[in-house]
């Protein structure tokens, strides 16, 4: 099968595409349903919220211990990995991750690849890089198949074809497998893809996956899912590359735990999920399966940026649940195609500036009302809101003296704005200018414009009080009450 | 954040810090607030210098512009009176954002934390220092209630309203679907990114409305605004109040209002 183009689109668009998508009833309906679900799931996981409160806090703790000890972490890991029998490439960016994937399959002179789920070879868009090498890349995760017919991106980070309904899913299998009369039976639907899947496994050059957990103690890697396709990937093919950021280095494997649990009941309220792999190494003498080469591509894509700083650091606690998107009302107006990045909602607005830089994606952090609904169900406690803010004024300015710029700093500045807020602030701290003000808008209210912009869209214009409580005192007072 | 309040003798003073919004917008219910404090036998003091709290410039990502405002506010209560303030978003800056704005300022940032520790929301306030007994004196009915998100997830007290709300013994709180979720204002939100502010407004306004309350209430000036904007320009009826204009009625006003 032919990849199709992916369809990258950058953050300027995203007030366009996320009007079309609020305009469309049927999505609308659809999203709301889905994020629905997916937040009773997860609430049914969790009744006891001093319970819960305790278990986030022991997994930010891991996260934050974890990434304090990062660089030292990564060389253990690559050490254990090593003396396991795996080959470790380090990549600064998608370029350089492409390429190292490129070369170990060059050198099997591969035709085919079979990927399990993995997020970061989104990031990486590594399909798009495969197939320019004429190269079959196929995804073997039922969503991510999904998405690949369509020749689309996946929606949300845990759920990729979420955006897809069970009659558009008929309709794509119908048209692109050969041979499928159109059907709208869930389970004959993934007959299909496991029909068409089961024998690409057998057929495939290389697998490839993603990390959940990387154990620098043991050099292991931990891999979450529920299809079995994970399995698959890393198993039957005789070479296996796995590829992950540098942020999911963990000393031990017993700090995999509280993770694991809070990973999959915040993700899609499993208790556990079907399968959970441990990948200690390639096929060793005397075993009868397993990949006999085995490589780590470890991808840093901007992450280094963000580790850099103390507070921006808290981004790559991230184990990449996808809680904060299924409780985001913003998201779940306009889905996840809408942000022009590969991880959209709340983790992608604070994440995506760092691997695509300011200048793309200065709008997304502004798309959010600070509602705290991502931060309150964040199984790791990043302090989403606060990011967002922090991002926000990064994306205004220029790189206070000390600090280094962020890629695209100072980005989404416009003189407009910088002119406003320096107003707001000459007017708010001059109290006696503040009560002329006060004065003045109520005395001549009836000069409140009628259009307001972006506000009357949808709402009456706001018009100050006729009096304000400053004159509702003052009479109070004159009254001598 | 859950807050600790410790138990005490009732203050007899307070600030009131009555937000730019009230003040300009709503001072209606600024002032339902203050007679409700009144009556409980509160001296009410009303800083004359006070302005906004800043958070416009500081959730718009101008820092500097917010502790400029935010520094004057600083000054204004100089007694160590707890600081009431009738709006959610606004006590939340004061609570929760001020000691990182000032934190590398150590003389406001001891300011700031001091100050953060006497700042309550109205509701709060009512219910957990001055412990009110309220008795209704209206007729029976029906509303709902929307509670702000900086009500209820940086000051913990969306609890609060509702326990308030209990003691009036003729009014049915109904809930509506979606309670927690935020109506879509978001201070500048709703002008920079005006097609998801009106789409989470409008869900909003249908999920308070299909309630069949006869009023929604909030103790917060930015959702009443935003919520009684959409519903009016869909030229429907149905109202939201401010949650202190609701109990300063229900309660006789001057006539009354303790058990």
């Amino acid at each position: 099968m032919t990849t199709q183009p992916l369809q990258f689109v950058p953050g300027s668009e995203f007030k366009r595409r996320a009007a079309k998508v609020v305009a469309d009833p049927f999505l609308k309906k659809s999203f709301r349903g889905a994020m629905d679900f997916l937040m009773a799931k997860r609430a049914a996981q969790f009744p006891d919220p001093e319970l819960l409160e305790r278990q986030r806090t022991l997994a930010e703790h891991i996260r934050r211990y974890s990434l304090a000890r990062m660089p030292q972490l990564l060389e253990q890991l690559e050490a254990n990995l090593v003396k396991n029998g795996v080959k470790v490439h380090w990549a600064e960016n998608s370029d350089e991750a492409n390429a190292i994937i490129l070369g170990i399959c060059r050198q099997h002179d591969a035709k085919l690849m079979v990927k399990g789920k993995s997020m970061v070879s989104e990031e990486v868009e590594l399909n798009h890089a495969m197939d320019a090498a004429g190269i079959d890349a196929l995804e073997s995760d039922m969503g991510e198949y999904i998405v690949q017919l369509a020749g689309e991106k996946p929606s949300h980070i845990i759920m990729p074809a979420i955006h897809k309904t069970k009659q558009d899913i008929a309709k794509l299998f119908a048209e692109k497998v050969p041979g499928v009369a159109y059907t709208e039976d869930v389970d004959a639907l993934i007959q299909v893809g496991r029909d068409v899947l089961r024998k690409k496994f057998m057929d495939a050059d290389i697998g490839l996956s993603g990390v959940n957990f990387a154990v620098a103690e043991t050099g292991s890697l931990c891999l979450v899912e529920n299809e079995g396709n994970g399995r698959m990937c890393t198993t039957v093919p005789d070479v296996h590359i796995a590829i992950t950021g540098i942020e999911k280095v963990v000393e031990k494997l017993e700090h995999v735990v509280p993770l694991y649990g809070l990973l999959t009941r915040s993700a899609t309220g499993q208790a556990i999920t079907t399968y959970f792999n441990v990948i200690t190494g390639p096929r060793r003498e005397g075993e009868k399966d397993g990949p006999r080469e085995m490589h780590l591509v470890l991808v840093d894509n901007g992450r280094s940026q963000a580790y850099a700083d103390e507070q921006l650091r808290q981004t790559l606690q991230c184990i990449r649940c996808g809680a904060c998107m299924n409780h985001c009302p913003v998201y779940t107006r306009i889905g996840g195609h809408a942000y022009g990045t590969t991880y959209p909602g709340p983790i992608g607005k604070i994440v995506s500036p760092h691997m695509m830089g300011l200048a793309a994606t200065h709008v997304l952090p502004g798309a959010s009302t600070l509602c705290g609904a991502c931060g309150e169900v964040c199984p790791v406690k990043i302090p989403i809101p606060d990011l967002l803010i922090r991002l926000r004024e990064e994306a205004t300015h220029d790189a206070k003296p000390g600090h280094a710029p962020l890629v695209g700093q100072g980005a989404g500045k416009t003189t407009f704005a910088s002119l406003a807020f320096k107003g707001f602030a000459f007017l708010y701290s001059r109290p006696a200018l503040y009560r002329t003000f006060v004065w003045a808008a109520t005395r001549f209210r009836f000069l409140t414009p009628g259009k307001q912009a972006g506000w009357t869209d949808s709402r009456t214009p706001l018009k100050p009080a006729a009096k304000s409580l400053r004159d509702l005192l003052a009479e109070r007072e004159n009254r001598g009450s | 954040m859950q807050r600790n309040i410790p138990d005490g003798p009732r203050p007899t003073d307070i600030y009131f810090f009555a937000t730019c919004l009230v003040d300009l917008f709503c001072p209606e219910a600024g002032m339902d607030a203050i007679q409700i404090l009144e009556r409980e036998g509160i001296r009410v003091h009303f800083p004359e210098n006070q302005t906004c709290c800043g958070q416009p410039a500081y959730t718009s990502g101008y820092a500097d512009e917010a502790r400029l405002v935010a520094a004057k506010q600083l000054d204004l209560f100089p007694e160590d009176w707890p600081v009431v303030v009738p709006s959610g978003s606004c006590a939340g800056m004061m609570f929760h954002h001020y000691p990182k704005l000032f934190a590398e300022d150590p003389v406001r940032k001891a300011q700031a934390d001091a100050l953060s520790g006497r700042v309550f929301e109205l509701t709060e306030f009512l219910l957990k220092v001055l412990k009110v007994q309220f008795k209704d004196a209206g007729q029976p009915t029906k509303v709902t209630l929307h509670t702000s998100c900086s009500a209820r997830r940086e000051m913990g007290t969306h609890l609060h309203a509702r326990e308030l709300l209990g003691q009036l013994s003729g009014v049915e709180v109904l809930m509506q679907s979606h309670e927690s979720e935020c109506c879509g204002f978001g201070g500048t939100f709703s002008v920079r990114q005006p097609e998801i502010s009106a789409a989470m407004a409008g869900d909003k306004a249908d999920a308070l409305k299909k309630t069949g309350a006869e009023v929604f209430l909030s103790a917060d000036g930015g959702c009443l605004m935003n919520i009684n904007g959409t519903l009016e320009k869909r030229r429907d009826s149905f109202r939201g109040q401010h949650l202190a204009s609701f109990i300063w009625e229900r309660t006789g006003k001057n006539n009354g209002g303790q058990a």
